[in-house]
């Protein structure tokens, strides 16, 4: 039994149900994790949280045997305690037989097959000569659904219901099993507010019969409503660990940002310079953008040579906003307006035609064609405009790749290099280069300095200062605190898929920013809507 | 399973009605076509053929085609595990070659050597196929493809070429399975009835069938649920194996011999009839019973054509594919109405 981690002395816990000590995970060339401390009590809710990227879902899968530890580095410290003793999960299959049960983020569930089914897969019962009985398992599946607050057929087909319903199969499912320890990732990502209201009951009986609960929210308001203890991840370390209730939300968002509140720095940490000229008309303007449990009536405007920054903690709807924007995610309502008219939305190429560039998140998923060249890398998106007849026009297409080359200032061999094998920072200024082409009025950043070395990203910065210099509209989208109040002349500040506060001018501080982040919610705030970010 | 705590739980006054994304009447038609289209339809070819032909419904017409139909059904049968999961397996028809030849070889040692041979062997390579899928996550179609040339290798090896033909004893028990009659219905159509009721049993009604369902409908998520994807996968290409393997015997049975050059193509008749009886091929959905009314189209569009006589055999091929084409398309509009693919 090895000891609790000290810093908790609440006497209604019990013992410590699950720990880890100084767990590591690496993968090729990423420490997803290194060295996390973290232990979870018998009955208590315990909240674990972090910003992307810092390791919340890999531990949560080393927890549940999706993925497995690195071998210790000195013994005692890299293994699982569960119940007393060392363990090591090699399937998700043992982890459930050992009483870990996990609700994750996205539902995993067969939708092609029956509720009930989908309910007691693994565990129907059975009658006589070991067949199903069915009678019986779609009774009892009706029973333990009712006691959550739905009522349908378990007969259907579980795609047949809507996403909150069935993560509330999924819940359902969960609490079914003897578990004694429940995982729950973002559990409320798709719930309306009564759904929400009946998850958080569910979580107080768990509690009540001596469940550990692992809950994973960006939601701080739930966080403070259900949760007793809090794990702050970042960066793949655990930098905090405590009660909930000795931590105001100010230090939490400090804690998961990594940044100190009223802690001066100097101008000049970051590449940026100056303000830009912020007294023309907008270029872009996005009004009321709305997208069911994602955004909420977003609006914002980007001047041409202005850099508007979009703050807010991981699922607050920036990338979401930004995505709206370059038709990429189709708002159920709002408009985008580009040089006074409007963008047919839930259309890239629409956004495209009319000057809007998204440089996305992720990179590697949605940006580079890493087996390609960096000529035709960055040709790939202009090639409608530099061909005649359905003919690519080479002698063009070299001279546009040569001068972005030069322009951006990209480190490779030559045009020809795959660009699989430039280094992070190049693969990002390719992509630039790629939107450049195009000659855009508004480019939006999605996370641009993200993933990529010191060096680099000052060249990124230093880029996108000049871009806004020559007149682009830009938006900043970036968890780096520091970078986004230095490069940004405005900063909007989204909550739970809503704005919530602008900054101008003197107010872009890292102070204003993390009080608004951590402001409580407005008590207009409809809590139906709220963003979901990936992790 | 309940939750009987005095519970925290507040009583829910309000519940959420899981009904309205599904369901509308046209997905509800949907839903109807896509499980009995091949029924309806094999009812209306029978009554076409039936009126259109004196020769059609004679009691020997009709045996004879429920015998050729039970070999086909037979491994129809493993195939719709297979494609259930999400897989395909190639192999069948060298195995049921290969399973015809051994039974006839081993009929002279008695009937139990007689179908535990073929058994035995069609359904290690199954076994293995599965292994190599499961374990190694190797493309279906390549491992199955392998198996299927490996098989008639073997197959080639042990007749000497196919030079060699192996009969079998025509008053042998073994040679009833295939030859017998009871109440007038061949011997091999009552096995394959039989066959068919344990098959949908077993994948309707056992945890197994569960796990197959799972597998083809969602294969992570099944495996985070706690289900056994890697034993399933390998049972259901075993199971493919054996029912390739017996239906090659039984045929080996019926013919008194076992005839090398048989069950060319079958592979992609089976995954035909499983298809048109509305088993989705990307996994996840379908039926037995399907699979059943698929094999008997088929064959009533080939008798149909035979029939005719003026028509050239060759053109049994160009109908099948055809219809096999109309109904994946079919199959694939429904499913999008449904939102199911």
């Amino acid at each position: 039994m090895p000891s609790t981690t000290g810093h908790d002395t609440r006497p209604v816990m019990g013992a410590a149900v699950l720990s880890v000590r100084g767990l590591s995970k690496t993968f090729p060339g990423v420490h997803a994790l290194d060295g996390v401390d973290f232990t979870a009590h018998a009955g208590e809710v315990h909240a674990l949280i972090g910003e992307n990227g810092a390791g919340k879902s890999t531990l949560i899968k080393v927890l549940t045997g999706v993925y497995r530890p690195d071998p210790a580095a000195t013994p005692g410290t890299g293994v699982i305690t569960y119940d007393g003793s060392e363990v090591e999960f090699t399937t998700p299959l043992a982890a459930q037989h050992a009483g870990i049960s996990t609700i994750y983020q996205e539902v995993n569930l067969v939708p092609l097959m029956s509720v009930a089914r989908n309910l007691f897969l693994g565990r129907e019962p059975r009658g006589r000569l070991g067949l199903i009985d069915f009678r019986r398992m779609h009774r009892e599946a009706e029973q333990a659904l009712r006691d959550l607050g739905v009522r349908v057929d378990v007969r259907r087909p579980l795609r047949e219901l809507g996403v909150g319903a069935q993560q509330m199969v999924a819940l359902a499912r969960a609490v079914a099993v003897d578990a004694r320890v429940v995982i729950m990732d973002e559990p409320t990502s798709s719930l309306e507010p009564r759904e929400v209201a009946t998850l958080f009951g569910v979580i107080r009986m768990l509690r009540a019969r001596g469940v550990a609960v692992i809950y994973v929210s960006h939601r701080l308001d739930e966080l403070y409503e259900v949760c007793d203890t809090v794990t702050v991840l970042r960066d793949g370390t655990s930098v905090h660990s405590g009660p909930i209730a000795e931590l105001d939300r100010l230090r939490l968002v400090s804690l998961m940002l990594g940044r100190e509140v009223g802690d001066v720095r100097d101008e000049g940490l970051t590449n940026f310079s100056g303000n830009h000229d912020t007294e023309a008309q907008p270029i872009l303007e996005a009004q009321e953008l709305t997208v069911h449990h994602q955004l909420r009536g977003v609006s914002l405007a980007i001047r041409p040579g202005e850099v508007v920054g979009l703050g807010g903690l991981l699922g607050s709807g920036r990338s979401e906003t930004a995505k709206a924007i370059a038709g990429a995610l189709p708002p159920d309502s709002g408009r985008v307006v580009v040089a006074g008219a409007a963008v047919r939305t839930g259309s890239t190429p629409a956004a495209i035609r009319a000057g809007v560039s998204l440089l996305p998140e992720d990179r590697k998923a949605e940006g580079i064609v890493p087996g390609l060249s960096v000529r035709e890398n960055i040709a790939l998106a202009a090639l409608p405009g530099l061909s005649r007849f359905g003919l690519v026009d080479e002698a063009r297409i070299d001279r546009v790749v040569d001068t972005f080359m030069k322009r951006l200032r990209i480190k490779a061999s030559g045009p020809h290099q795959r660009v699989g094998e430039l280094s992070g920072g190049n693969q990002q200024k390719v992509l630039l280069a790629r939107w450049l082409a195009m000659n855009p009025k508004v480019l939006l950043l999605d996370e641009p300095t993200r993933g990529i070395d010191v060096g680099a990203k000052a060249e990124v910065q230093k880029l996108i200062d000049e871009l806004a210099d020559d007149g682009l509209g830009v938006l900043l989208i970036s968890s780096d605190v520091e970078e986004l109040i230095e490069g940004s002349d405005r900063v909007v500040v989204l909550k739970d898929g809503a704005v919530v506060e602008e900054l101008t001018g003197d107010a872009v501080t890292e102070d204003r920013l993390l009080r608004a982040i951590a402001a409580a919610p407005a008590t207009t705030a409809d809590p139906r809507t709220r963003g979901g970010d990936d992790d | 399973m309940t939750i009987d705590t005095p519970s925290p739980v507040r009583p829910v006054d309000k519940v959420t009605e899981g009904e309205p994304l599904g369901a509308s009447r046209s997905e509800r038609l949907s839903a109807f076509a896509q499980q009995h289209g091949a029924l309806v339809t094999l009812v209306l070819a029978v009554l076409a053929a039936w009126l259109s032909f004196d020769t059609f419904m004679t009691v020997d017409n009709t045996q004879n085609m429920a015998v050729s139909s039970a070999f086909l059904a037979v491994v129809a049968l493993g195939m719709t595990f297979v494609i259930i999961t999400g897989g395909i397996d190639l192999s069948v028809g060298s195995l049921f070659a290969l399973g015809g030849v051994l039974a006839a070889w081993g009929s002279q040692y008695g009937t139990a050597v007689a179908l535990l041979l073929p058994l035995a062997v069609c359904g290690l390579i199954g076994f293995v196929n599965g292994l190599l899928i499961a374990r190694s996550r190797l493309a279906p179609f390549i491992v199955t493809l392998a198996a299927m040339l490996g098989a008639r290798g073997i197959l080639l090896a042990v007749t000497d070429e196919g030079s060699k033909t192996y009969l079998v004893d025509k008053d042998s028990f073994f040679a009833t399975l295939g030859q017998g009659k009871v109440l007038g219905i061949g011997a091999p159509v009552w096995i394959t009835v039989g066959l068919f009721v344990a098959g949908a049993v077993v994948l309707r009604r056992s945890r197994f069938g569960q796990y197959v369902y799972a597998v083809g409908g969602n294969e992570d998520a099944a495996a985070l649920m706690g289900a056994p994807v890697a034993r399933t996968k390998t049972a259901v290409y075993t199971l493919s194996g054996l029912c390739a393997g017996l239906a090659g015997a039984l045929n080996a049975a019926w013919l008194v011999s076992g005839v090398t050059i048989l069950g060319s193509g079958m592979e992609l008749e089976a995954i035909s009839a499983v298809v048109i009886g509305g088993t989705l091929l990307s996994g996840g959905f379908g039926f037995i019973s399907g699979s059943l009314v698929g094999v008997l189209l088929l064959k009533v569009i080939q008798n149909v054509i035979n029939q005719i006589g003026s028509l050239d055999s060759a053109y049994q091929q160009v109908v099948s594919g055809g219809f096999l084409a109309v109904v994946v398309i079919a199959q694939t509009w429904l499913g999008r109405r449904r939102r199911v693919l």
